[in-house]
């Protein structure tokens, strides 16, 4: 493909299956790069972080290729970043799985694990699995300018996971589902970085429209 | 509660999706992803493919499909059919499912599904088990569609699976598959009741009230749909009005 062309570079840093992100983004009409090479993503006008798997993998992978330097850089030059799953975990300081293994530093806040049990003191299942609702967090009644611009409360998205990003800045916090009684932080932003917990490439329309929204910034 | 999943199931054999009764004497659809499109814009929640002749010829065919599937489906696959390794399932993974399905491997090697769990994680793990009831509330499970016995009572193998990291059960009635009579809501009932994973209610959905009764009685986490949907019975969007209007939760819905 011709690099000068490519409308978003995916990340690859070996860790999931990236086919599905790649094709919900060639769905929405863009051209999709899948990387690994520092240079072509710093010069792609978007790029994603995707991710399944262990945070401290993902880390690994990232700072073994250098890119998490990489990603950083282009986080500060403004560019939008948009995280997926644990790319978006990877995107807060630091994570308390397996210990406590720092982040990419873009958005304030920790990774922890999401609670076994409920609010109410039932054993619940992890991980989080399956379609959940997009509300508000308690601090935000709008979703004007973020990612979710076009999607109302309740849209359903699709979860599979087993931690959870805490931004310690309510203003970062863009929705949360609710698991068990729990709020779980289901998309974060600050400015120009954002993640989703959920995998838009899983969720249907309504992660489509995430995607196009995503496109537009 | 958590969300009730509505999934369409597609047996496929060689290029077609087929259907049979009791998993047997099959018979030709259609194109597979023709209908997977369908189901998908009238808002499935989860599709399933099925290799049914794979554990025959020991190899799974649907690659292709999976991949032409994930070119304009965006809701999670299961794959099945023929999975006998962890390079089987990386396979299938890399060509857009989301988690395969195994049956017969995993009664003839039990470690292939800590095998995939440790790799992939148990949520990539869905434990098949074809069902026939052999007494009063007693079940033994069966391979290749239903022909082949394995001796293991159905509520002792779900439990060893789960054990073993299977992250869900997809729980298919033999007796029930393709009849329409409903699903076999005591065997459902006897596996939720024994096991945290979610159980996916597969064999006999002939008319939309069935998943109810499933869901209410059987405590079906999911329920997996063939017949009802490839001949146009009822679509996703009709299942979905009627679990919302007695009160299940679904996912909420909306098409564009």
């Amino acid at each position: 493909m011709n690099q000068d062309k490519v409308d978003v570079a995916i990340v690859d840093y070996g860790v999931g299956n990236l086919l599905s992100v790649r094709r919900g983004l060639e769905h929405c009409g863009v051209r999709v790069t899948v990387t690994n090479d520092p240079d072509t993503i710093v010069q792609a006008p978007r790029v994603v972080l995707p991710g399944v798997g262990a945070f401290t993998n993902g880390m690994a992978g990232l700072r073994r290729r250098g890119l998490d330097t990489v990603v950083r850089e282009l986080a500060r030059r403004g560019r939008p970043l948009l995280s997926i799953c644990l790319g978006m975990q990877m995107l807060l300081d630091e994570s308390d799985e397996f210990g406590c293994t720092a982040g990419l530093g873009l958005i304030t806040g920790r990774v922890v694990m999401v609670p076994s049990v409920t609010s109410s003191g039932e054993p619940q299942k992890i991980p989080h699995i399956g379609w959940n609702a997009l509300v508000f967090p308690p601090d935000r009644d709008s979703w004007k300018d973020t990612l979710l611009q076009d999607l109302e409360p309740g849209a359903a998205a699709y979860f599979v996971h087993s931690f959870m990003a805490h931004p310690a800045d309510a203003h970062d916090r863009i929705a949360d589902c609710i698991y068990g009684g729990i709020s779980i932080p289901a998309v974060v932003g600050r400015g120009n970085v954002m993640g989703c917990q959920f995998h838009p490439e899983k969720s249907g329309q309504v992660g489509l429209r995430v995607l196009r929204t995503f496109l537009r910034m | 509660m958590r969300n009730v999943r509505l999934i369409a199931r597609l047996d496929i054999k060689g290029p077609n999706l087929i259907k049979g009764i009791h998993l047997e004497g099959l018979r030709v659809i259609g194109a597979p992803n023709e209908h997977a499109l369908r189901y998908y814009q009238q808002g499935v929640d989860e599709l399933i493919y099925m290799d049914c002749v794979a554990s025959l010829y020991g190899r799974n065919n649907l690659r292709e499909i999976v991949l032409g599937a994930a070119q304009d489906v965006f809701v999670p696959m299961t794959v099945g059919g023929g999975v006998r390794s962890v390079d089987d399932a990386s396979d299938l993974l890399r060509c857009g499912a989301d988690k395969v399905a195994i049956n017969t491997a995993a009664v003839a090697n039990p470690a292939l599904i800590s095998q995939i769990a440790q790799r992939f994680g148990t949520q990539c793990v869905v434990l098949s088990i074809e069902a026939k009831r052999i007494d009063h509330n007693r079940w033994e499970a069966y391979t290749d569609n239903g022909r082949e016995r394995t001796g293991l009572d159905v509520i002792e193998w779900v439990r060893r699976g789960v054990a073993l990291g299977a992250g869900e059960i997809l729980l298919t009635s033999v007796d029930r598959e393709g009849t329409r009579r409903g699903f076999d809501v005591p065997l459902v009932r006897a596996v939720t009741a024994e096991v945290s994973v979610p159980v996916i209610a597969s064999g006999g959905m002939g008319k939309p009230e069935d998943l109810v009764e499933v869901v209410q009685q059987g405590q079906a986490d999911a329920v997996a749909m063939a017949d009802i949907l490839h001949y146009q019975r009822a679509s996703v969007k009709d299942i979905r009005q009627i679990a919302q209007t007695v009160g299940i939760p679904v996912r909420r819905y909306e098409s564009g």
